[in-house]
C-alpha cells in the first residue's frame, strides 16, 4: 500500500484486566503488515503492560510478553511512556520487558499532533 | 471530508455507540463522506441481530442497519473480535459448529486490515468508546 500515515495507538489500561492491551497490539501488528509506521503511547496503568515476566496463566490469560517482544521485528520500535506513569507505579525502565522512550507530559500535544491517525483503546 | 468511525463499546451498557450514530448522521447531513464504520472490541455487539429492545427503547443494531441502507454505508465488524464474543455470520457459525448465526445482514465480518485501509482512505478517524 503506497499511502503512508503515522499511527499513534494510545492505551491507558493495565494488561489482562481487560482485553485492551491485547487488542491494541492486534491493531499495531496489522498497521505494520500494511507497512504503516506505528507509535505506541502507554499512559497511566498501561505502563504495567510492559512489566517483565508476567504470569497471566494463573488467571487463565495468554502472556503478552512474547507478542510485545515481537514488536521490534515488525518495525514497531517507538514505544513511549510518560516518566510520571513509571514513577506512579514505582517502576524503572530496567524492569520493563522491552526498550521504551520516556517522555514528559508537556511533549504529549506535539506527539499527538505529529501523527495522522490517533486511536485510543 | 472523508470520515471513518471506530466503535469499541457495546450498545445499551455504553452511550458511545449512540453518540457514534448521532455523529454519523450529523456528518452525512453536512455533506461529508463516511468511508466506513468499523466495530471493534465489545463494539461488535452492535452487529447482533438478536438484540431485542423494549418497544419504548431504541435498538442500535437496527438503527445502524437503517442508516447503512439509507446511505449505502460500509459497516464492518472485526471478525477476530466478533468470533471471540459470539457474533457470527452463517459461514463462521458453520466453521465453528455453532447452532445459529446472529450477525445482522447489513454488517460484514472482516479483518483489522479494513480498519487500516479505512484510515488510509479517510481524512479523519474518530474513535468512540475507546
Amino acid at each position: 500500500m503506497s499511502i503512508n500515515k503515522r499511527f499513534l495507538l494510545i492505551s491507558r489500561s493495565a494488561p489482562y484486566g481487560t482485553s485492551a492491551a491485547r487488542e491494541m497490539l492486534d491493531i499495531a501488528l496489522t498497521c505494520s503488515v500494511f507497512e504503516q509506521p506505528v507509535t505506541l503511547l502507554l499512559l497511566g496503568d498501561a505502563v504495567l503492560q510492559l512489566i517483565r515476566d508476567h504470569r497471566p496463566d494463573e488467571v487463565s490469560q495468554k502472556n503478552l510478553n512474547a507478542l510485545q517482544a515481537s514488536l521490534a521485528m515488525y518495525d514497531i520500535d517507538r514505544i513511549l511512556i510518560p516518566e510520571t506513569a513509571l514513577q506512579k507505579h514505582g517502576l524503572s525502565t530496567d524492569q520493563l520487558s522491552i526498550p521504551i522512550e520516556l517522555i514528559n507530559a508537556e511533549q504529549l500535544p506535539a506527539l499527538i499532533a505529529e501523527h495522522d491517525i490517533v486511536i485510543t483503546i | 471530508m472523508i470520515f471513518t468511525l471506530i466503535v469499541q463499546a457495546s450498545p445499551y451498557q455504553h452511550q458511545a455507540p449512540e453518540t457514534a450514530l448521532r455523529f454519523a448522521k450529523a456528518l452525512l447531513r453536512q455533506g461529508h463522506t463516511l468511508h466506513r464504520i468499523f466495530f471493534y472490541r465489545d463494539g461488535v455487539h452492535n452487529g447482533s441481530a438478536l438484540v431485542s429492545s423494549p418497544r419504548d427503547e431504541q435498538n442500535l443494531p437496527e438503527q445502524w442497519q437503517a442508516l447503512a441502507e439509507e446511505h449505502d454505508l460500509d459497516i464492518v465488524v472485526c471478525i477476530a473480535a466478533a468470533i471471540r464474543r459470539g457474533v457470527l455470520d452463517a459461514t463462521e457459525a458453520k466453521r465453528y459448529e455453532r447452532r445459529g448465526d446472529n450477525l445482522h445482514s447489513a454488517f460484514e465480518l472482516s479483518g483489522l486490515g479494513q480498519l487500516v485501509e479505512a484510515s488510509l482512505a479517510s481524512d479523519r478517524v474518530i474513535t468512540f468508546g475507546g
